[in-house]
């Protein structure tokens, strides 16, 4: 532990709680200072590792060596590799960003706002670095606790059942995820290994024969259930609209900028790996279910009025197409997938602080009150527009690099053990899926964007004669209003949204420098996925020539419709494989040709 | 003799004591009245100091002893947890009272006294706890489960002068006496199924059994009965019915002592006799553990499952805190009997230890629990021993609302021990669990851990309220009229005990090793006392068929 490294990590792990303890005894109005500058302090460490980091083309883990050990096999080993890093500065870029957001919205019990933050911030880092199951999970469940009390502390009116909500859903699933690992582990240990959480040692043991295949499915299944939840997934992501909907703006910004990514990260980093041949077989599923948040979801935004709701509910749609792009299993898929986890972190974390800012300002994130601000905001109007350019995908932006990478690695998934890099979906329903991420995507958004920045000038205040400055009327928890905050952007919060702006531009046109060291390790993580696909469609065929065998003793001609299709056909043409003929029955080979 | 005597000398001092802080309970002069609860916290740590002295290697291996170690864990554990317990009562118990003698109010009357039989009950009752670890047969071990239990009955009824105090200990009792007479009533069965009232005879008896196809019924019988009385004790379903009743009826330190001092107790009886039922024998006539029997498995099984559910559906509907505690201290007792299920390491040969790391004991981790769960029980129930309304103890939720304002310290020890009996990461409650499930896991028992998983996810609705009414909400017309009882000793314990759990994580692998030692160390003595077993003469005709049982089966 006492290498650079591991220094550097602990350090970042440590400044934060640090930095919490000072805010917990200094003086009400230093808290933000603190907080800024101790998140910056880890900022800056983290840009020391990125520059120290030697794997950034290998996907390789750095630093390799194990920490000492607690009892049964939980160690705290540190390490991380490109996709942890970048994470990990996704993390510490946004987080001094967010607080700087928070610094006027935030107007009561202000140490605990800003302590808890760093907790959360220590949290995440941790999850990010482990390498450790249990490690991981310490960093994964923690972050709910911080976050309960950011959003029932300081958010909105309905802020104790959203916060509950929050922590039930994303509990229950963790715990199950937890039981899951720790089968791994038990099962490990049953067959006289040394007990251990190690997330190298958890994986090659899955992927062993002293494994089951129903063993695998189980465990993969617990695991996914936990970290769906998270994501959040199609039919578990009710509690994050309304967690949303509730959070403060820096609580909201890091909700979508980080945490939803421990979900995803989670599933690249710990469920991918543990088990291909489950995966693939429960991938169909996940992947009908991706499709549908992508088109649902959509639809579910256009009957949004809350802007905020708006923009929650678009996270899950895009997250969606994140996961879909995961599904995939190719390495232009995985790649897009890890790379939209950060632009998407980018890009809604500043949708977010834009929100903030105009709701510090109305006091309403109603469509229906709001309209034509641009005439009064026109520095907000311009990063409210940029930011929904690069949430819709416009080509430049960092958004269009990464959507394009998941649908291109969805859509060469295609059924076909021919390919090097067979895959479940295929083009038909990308086809959907596409039209749902691309089309419907971008005209919800544009169409909020339409109505709050153009259009007439609707103010929620105007009506009375006062004009928005004095309108005390709608003074919400903290009992403060707009005072003291100019009516455009103050330079505050211009430097809070710009870096993101830059980085969003910089990552549109030169997005190769984050690509390069993506691919490496998005390519290690599904090694063994080519393999698990082919056998997955191998059985499949022969379910389905045993299924047309015996269809083909009664009505030969059956047999020959299912050729018409594409992905039959695919399926066809590696019949003439040796390996897969020798599999099926006599009849079903002579009938085929 | 001489050397049994030796091993139980801290519990003579804890029964010796009982009676100074009786005689100084009814002392004419405040001091004296006043000095009460320190003699008692003295005695307990003086006790707990002894059973490290008196605890040789050697001593312990010569008594009849089927878990030797467990004495040494299980006292420790008993003694500072009772000590806590006493911190918590600390200026509670007959405050009342003596603020009438000392304003006049009141001529002294020494029969209305009751400081000091609150804490020599106590001490008796933590005495019976002790004496159980120490049980080498099924007399010693019943005597000293009713002298747990005995006194409890009467601190209940003493503890408040609120009616709902005496209907509590009529209930307690009743029930109590009724578990006792299940619990003898199988002691009599296992005495039938083996020929004999010792621990190390049962077990012998059992291991020939299983090895020849199976325990035999009556013995299955006895241990049902065994476990139902039991499950009183631990206060696990069936029986666990009046656990809201009696915790909410008595005072506030009181019901802290009922969550742990009998339940620890009727863990550890289970945990010995279900020892004497994981054994069998293998090829070479050697005693190995084994799972339980089958019918037994599944009764503690269904136990298990529905103490946890019940425990914490009934939690879940409760607005009064000390009900919603008595809910959460029932569905904790069903994970705890995870481990029970889980049992001894299965480990290669008789006395294998399990250094390797490789085989998980279940009675290990349900040690652990115990451990942890003192720890949790003192940081939850601290809090509300200290906070007091006009007098009358603090009892809904909404007498926590917003806490921290007034009380930060307590607010944050009620929360982290919350979040600690949630489970929640890095805190001590979730390394308890994690132990607990990985064994339940290892031993095959996943459905169970799943169940069990399910349920903490169902309890995190209740916990919550106690996490975040003291940190997040505002205060209200109830609140605010909270203020801190006069003694600073409830505050510095629950303050201690959340700290405790912050920090003990980092203390893992000892708080595990002597959980091991604890249990692990049962195989080494059975051999060697097996030939001794006969003291009461009653097994005489038992013991001389065993060998040519054994022999018969080698072959």
């Amino acid at each position: 532990m006492s290498s650079l490294p591991s220094n550097l990590m602990a350090a970042m792990l440590l400044l934060p709680l640090i930095g919490a303890g000072i805010i917990a005894a200094a003086p009400r109005l230093l808290a933000k200072h603190i907080a800024v500058g101790s998140s910056l302090a880890v900022f800056a460490i983290s840009i020391m590792l990125a520059w120290q980091f030697p794997e950034w083309t290998s996907g390789r883990f750095w630093p390799n060596n194990s920490a000492s050990e607690l009892a049964l096999g939980v160690s705290f080993t540190l390490g991380i590799d490109s996709v942890s890093l970048l994470l990990i500065l996704l993390t510490t870029f946004l987080t001094p960003l967010a607080l700087l957001g928070s610094y006027t919205s935030v107007a009561h019990r202000e140490r605990e706002f800003y302590a808890w933050f760093l907790v959360l911030l220590s949290a995440m880092l941790l999850a990010f670095m482990a390498r450790d199951v249990i490690a991981f999970y310490v960093g994964y469940e923690f972050t709910i606790v911080p976050m309960l009390f950011l959003i029932a502390i300081f958010g909105g009116d309905n802020r104790r059942y959203a916060a509950i909500k929050f922590f039930v859903f994303t509990f229950v699933a963790s715990v199950i995820t937890l039981s899951g690992l720790i089968y791994v582990a038990a099962a490990r240990a049953q067959t006289g290994l040394p007990w251990s959480f190690g997330l190298a040692e958890l994986q090659s043991f899955a992927q062993s024969n002293d494994f089951s295949d129903t063993q695998r499915y189980w465990v993969f299944v617990a695991m996914m259930i936990g970290f769906c939840v998270k994501v959040p997934f199609f039919p578990v992501h009710s509690w994050l609209p309304l967690a949303h909907d509730q959070a403060p703006t820096g609580g909201s910004v890091i909700l979508a900028g980080t945490l939803l990514k421990l979900g995803t990260y989670g599933i690249y980093r710990v469920a991918l790996p543990m088990a291909p041949g489950a995966a693939v077989e429960i991938a169909p599923l996940l992947i009908t279910f991706c499709i549908i948040a992508i088109v649902a979801i959509s639809l579910v935004c256009f009957a949004q009025k809350d802007v905020k709701r708006l923009v929650a509910y678009s996270s899950v749609s895009h997250m969606g197409v994140a996961m879909l792009g995961m599904l995939a299993l190719n390495p232009v898929g995985v790649s897009g997938s890890v790379l939209y986890m950060i632009n998407h972190g980018l890009s809604t974390g500043a949708l977010f602080l834009c929100i903030g800012m105009m709701y510090e300002r109305y006091h309403t994130k109603d469509m229906d009150k709001l309209g034509g601000l641009a005439k009064k905001m026109p520095i907000w109007a311009f990063f409210m527009v940029f930011f929904t350019m690069t949430s819709v995908g416009l080509p430049g932006l960092n958004g269009f690099v990464s959507e394009v990478m998941c649908l291109l690695g969805a859509f060469s998934a295609r059924p076909s053990t021919a390919l090097e890099w067979p895959g479940l979906i295929g083009p038909r329903w990308m086809l959907i899926a596409g039209v749902g991420s691309v089309i419907f995507g971008a005209l919800y958004m544009l169409y909020m964007v339409g109505r709050v920045v153009w259009g007439p000038l609707k103010e929620p205040g105007h009506g009375h004669g006062h004009g928005h400055e004095s309108s005390h009327g709608h003074a919400h928890a903290g009992g403060h209003d707009n005072h003291g905050l100019p009516p455009d952007l103050s330079a505050r919060e211009v430097v809070t949204l710009a870096p993101i702006a830059a980085l969003c531009l910089f990552l549109g046109v030169q997005p190769w420098y984050v690509l390069d060291a993506i691919g490496p390790s998005a390519t290690t993580t599904i090694a063994a996925y080519p393999e698990a696909v082919k056998n997955y469609l191998r059985t499949q065929q022969e379910a389905e020539a045993a299924k047309g065998s015996l269809a083909g003793e009664t009505t030969p001609e059956i047999t020959v419709s299912p050729d018409a299709t594409s992905a039959t056909g695919g399926r066809i043409s590696s019949l003439s494989d040796g390996s897969a003929t020798s599999h099926l029955p006599i009849s079903s080979a002579t009938a085929t040709p | 003799m001489i050397n049994q005597l030796t091993l139980i000398l801290p519990e003579i001092l804890l029964i010796v004591g009982a009676v100074v802080v009786t005689v100084l309970g009814v002392a004419r002069s405040k001091v004296w009245r006043d000095a009460v609860p320190t003699v008692t916290v003295i005695l307990l740590l003086a006790s707990c100091f002894l059973v490290h002295v008196v605890s040789t290697e050697d001593r312990l291996s010569q008594a009849p002893l089927i878990m030797p170690g467990l004495g040494l864990y299980a006292k420790t554990l008993l003694l500072v947890g009772a000590a806590a317990l006493v911190l918590l009562g600390f200026g509670l118990i007959d405050r009342k009272l003596e603020m009438a003698f000392a304003s006049g109010r009141a001529a002294f009357d020494p029969i209305r006294v009751m400081r000091g039989e609150y804490h020599s009950f106590l001490l008796l009752s933590v005495a019976g706890a002790c004496l159980l670890c120490n049980a080498p047969d099924l007399i010693w071990l019943f005597l000293a489960i009713e002298l747990v239990s005995l006194p409890t009955y009467i601190m209940v009824a003493t503890s408040r002068a609120a009616r709902r105090a005496q209907e509590a200990a009529v209930k307690y009792f009743f029930l109590g006496a009724m578990s006792s007479a299940i619990l003898l009533y199988g002691f009599a069965l296992l005495y039938g199924a083996t020929g004999t009232l010792q621990l190390s005879g049962i077990r012998e008896a059992f291991a020939m059994q299983a090895a020849q196809g199976g325990v035999g019924t009556l013995g299955i019988i006895g241990l049902t009965m065994v476990i139902l009385g039991l499950c009183y004790k631990i206060s696990a379903a069936p029986m666990h019915i009046y656990a809201p009743d009696v915790y909410e009826g008595a005072a506030t330190p009181l019901t802290a002592f009922l969550a742990f001092v009998p339940k620890a107790a009727g863990f550890l009886a289970l945990i010995l006799l279900l020892s004497t039922a994981s054994y069998t024998l293998n090829a070479a006539n050697e005693m190995v553990a084994a799972r339980l029997p089958q019918p037994i498995m599944a009764l503690l099984w269904m136990v298990s499952v529905l103490t946890m559910t019940l425990g914490n559906i009934g939690a879940l509907l409760q607005k009064s805190l000390k009900r919603m505690l008595a809910y959460s201290s029932i569905a904790h007792s069903g994970y705890m009997l995870i481990g029970l299920i889980a049992g001894p390491a299965i480990v290669d040969g008789f006395g294998g230890s399990n250094a390797g790391g490789s085989a998980l004991s279940g009675t290990n981790a349900a040690l652990f629990y115990l451990l942890s769960y003192a720890i949790m029980n003192i940081a939850t129930f601290g809090p509300l021993a200290s906070l007091e309304r006009n007098g009358e103890e603090i009892e809904t939720l909404d007498d926590i609302a917003g806490l921290r304002q007034r009380h930060p310290g307590m607010a944050a020890s009620l929360a982290i021990g919350a979040a600690s009996l949630i489970g929640l990461p890095p805190l001590l409650g979730f390394w308890a669990k994690l132990y607990l499930f990985a064994a339940g896991i290892e031993r095959g028992q996943t459905i169970l851990v799943i169940i069990a998983a399910v349920n903490s996810g169902v309890s995190v609705y209740y916990y919550l309220k106690l996490l975040s009414e003291p940190l997040v909400a505002a205060t209200n017309a109830r609140s605010e009229t909270i203020s801190a009882s006069p003694s600073m000793w409830p505050r510095m314990a629950s303050i201690v005990t959340a700290i405790m759990l912050v920090v003990a994580p980092l203390f893992l692998t000892k708080a595990l090793d002597a959980a091991n030692a604890a249990s692990a160390a049962d195989a080494r003595t059975a051999v060697r006392v097996a030939p001794t077993t006969d003291t009461l003469g009653v097994s005489g005709d038992d013991q001389p068929s065993a060998p040519e049982v054994k022999v018969g089966l080698g072959n």
